[in-house]
């Protein structure tokens, strides 16, 4: 770490997210986000952006290869270096880490990262097929190829090891007892859904901004059980941006530059059933003691979540994530997945996600879910509304993370959103949190203010 | 445009192009976008390649896991090198049962599986073995399947050569209702 150079987020534009966009193709969606951000920074030329890593997550959504290629050309930046990235959902984040590589070994001192999915070109069911081609084609995919019942079954894990095991113990009857336990998760995963759509309705980009009640997010359409819909985020067409400069740059184009502190990356089999069942990979606050019988990751939990979130902190230096980050825009595919990656990424210990929630750490103070919450606010998480509320268009949708982190750390929510509702009032530090396939990638990026 | 018919539901324009090929799609943003069928079929000539002697022994009812050669770690679903330390691993047979290690129903899915919804999925345990196997888990309802319930191998009469020529079914009898 000792030869890299500081790199800044100095600006970040976003379409609208939205169920299809067939007014505009992948390459315009693209230039809407680019002239946007270009706008906010308006003393840099676009001739001054020396490279652009791009991102896209699927050929068969895109139809087109290549299509990298295209954004290039539409934006103007050829003859420069460019590339495209792709890392399953976790495309964004990787294509933010991609940037800031080349700014950081002193390759480029201004670099442009774009991203987009066009994911409404097919059916929801087609679409569902496209995604489950990420899972291995030979031993999972024809089993009946479907992500959510890929994170149903890992849920239904989470929820044995952490609910039945503990907080109901006490019953005997095994079915009964994981009932109870399925049954408490669905409550707390509900409380994560109210959550997600009600901070977007502050948001003027999401896709799916809803009043959503406890009763409704509890009793709308199972997709897989204990899954339903409101706990799984959709399909969407949409693109972003950030544009990246070094520190001896930075400063001419923005007096608010945002400072990328520290990045992490982690990877785990690709397939469910080849977890490993060993020790926890701790963090500084974790004792070996508190998980003696945790066989780990196992099915239950991200191994590649923890291995990315301990290189971001120690990169940024941090050693109480809790204490130190003022908020997190974690990749919340869905309900259960966003409690699973509290735990990974240490805001709490494993087994005390669903607390986490039902205390009310990462809900917004200012805003009303229509939820009791005695610990409300202390640790907000997703107050853009997350990938539930926002939407995924994959390749757009990591660095929409850090295009909503960007504005935050700078308190710009109200100029770009028209409502500071959103805005955590002086807002210093922040990660974003990318993942991909059943949690074989994750990349953690903690960013600053300067 | 004779023959292309406008609509201002873009649902209503997707169910045009699947019928007649194309329609125009009556933007609120002020655009009139033209939207056409464009089918996408492709057959791969696939090999199993390394792991053909499992899908081989799923026409002949076994279960083909694998365990490395050198530190003996053993793979319900079957790789030919060890992930734990890099060697080579030799195959090594399953037992028929097993237990729910985890599992879901999914009422919804992708189009390929989508007329068999409702269906379970259920990742399978066995005794002496690391790792796991995804599998459909068939003659058991949602309420009936927990974690820990025994279940044995069931294996396709004519095989199609895909993982799914093994399917799980409950090896106890069903709870009291």
């Amino acid at each position: 770490m000792t030869s890299q150079r500081k790199v800044y987020v100095i600006s970040g534009g976003v379409t609208k997210f939205a169920k299809a966009h067939p007014d505009m193709d992948f390459r315009l969606m693209v230039k809407r986000a680019f002239d946007y951000a270009m706008k906010d920074v308006p003393d840099l030329r676009a001739s001054e952006i020396e490279s652009s890593r791009i991102s896209y997550f699927s050929d068969h959504f895109a139809r087109q290869l290549k299509a990298a290629s295209m954004v290039q050309d539409y934006l103007g930046l050829n003859p420069k270096d460019s590339r495209r990235v792709e890392w399953g959902g976790a495309t964004g984040g990787q294509a933010i880490q991609a940037g800031w590589e080349t700014v950081a070994s002193g390759r480029n001192d201004v670099c442009l990262v774009a991203g987009f999915e066009t994911m409404s070109h097919v059916e929801t069911w087609k679409g569902n097929e496209f995604i489950a081609l990420a899972s291995d084609t030979n031993f999972d995919y024809p089993v009946g190829g479907f992500y959510t019942g890929y994170y149903a079954l890992m849920v239904q894990r989470h929820i044995y090891e952490y609910l039945r095991k503990r907080k109901f113990a006490d019953i005997k009857d095994e079915r009964k007892a994981q009932r109870a336990a399925t049954e408490e998760a669905k409550r707390v995963m509900a409380m994560v859904s109210v959550k997600n759509h009600v901070n977007a309705l502050h948001n003027p980009y999401s896709q799916y901004p809803e009043k959503l009640t406890m009763k409704e997010a509890m009793g709308r359409e199972m997709i897989a059980f204990p899954l339903n819909r409101p706990s799984i985020c959709t399909m969407s067409d949409g693109a972003a941006v950030v544009i990246l400069a070094s520190e001896d740059v930075a400063f001419k184009y923005t007096d608010r530059p945002v400072l990328i502190k520290g990045v992490g990356c982690g990877t785990d089999t690709m397939r469910l059933a080849d977890r490993p069942h060993g020790k926890v990979p701790l963090f500084s606050w974790e004792r070996a003691d508190d998980y003696v019988s945790l066989k780990y990751p196992g099915v239950h939990s991200f191994r590649a979540g923890r291995t990315a979130a301990l290189e971001a902190y120690k990169n940024a230096g941090i050693t109480n994530p809790k204490g130190e980050l003022d908020f997190v825009e974690l990749h919340d595919a869905y309900s259960s997945s966003e409690i699973q990656t509290y735990e990974d990424i240490g805001l709490c210990r494993y087994g005390e996600g669903y607390d986490f929630v039902d205390q009310g750490h990462p809900f917004l103070e200012g805003t009303d879910y229509g939820l009791d919450l005695p610990h409300k606010g202390t640790m907000p998480v997703n107050p853009s509304g997350g990938l539930i509320a926002c939407g995924h268009p994959v390749g757009a949708t990591g660095i929409m993370q850090g295009v909503f982190a960007l504005w935050q750390l700078q308190g710009t929510i109200g100029k770009h959103f028209g409502d500071d509702t959103l805005q955590i009032k002086d807002a210093k530090r922040g990660l974003i949190h990318s993942h991909a396939g059943t949690g074989s990638s994750v990349t953690a990026t903690i960013m600053e203010r300067a | 445009m004779p023959g292309i018919r406008k609509f201002r539901k873009f649902r209503d324009v997707m169910k045009e192009v699947n019928k007649k090929g194309a329609a125009i799609y009556e933007n609120p943003a002020g655009t009139h976008d033209l939207v056409v069928l464009s089918p996408y079929n492709i057959n791969y000539i696939h090999s199993y390649a390394e792991d053909t002697p499992f899908f081989l022994g799923l026409a002949e009812g076994k279960l083909m896991g694998s365990e490395c050669k050198k530190c003996h770690y053993r793979y319900a679903t079957p790789r030919s090198h060890c992930m734990e330390c890099g060697s080579e691993t030799e195959w090594s047979e399953l037992p028929l049962e097993g237990r729910v290690h985890s599992w879901t129903t999914c009422y919804f899915g992708s189009e390929e599986f989508l007329k068999e919804t409702p269906f379970n999925l259920a990742l399978v345990e066995f005794d002496g073995v690391d790792t796991l196997f995804l599998s459909r888990l068939k003659g058991a309802e949602e309420r009936d399947i927990y974690i820990g319930m025994k279940v044995k191998a069931v294996f396709r009469k004519a095989p199609k050569y895909l993982v799914s020529d093994v399917h799980f079914v409950p090896a106890e009898p069903k709870a009291k209702k």
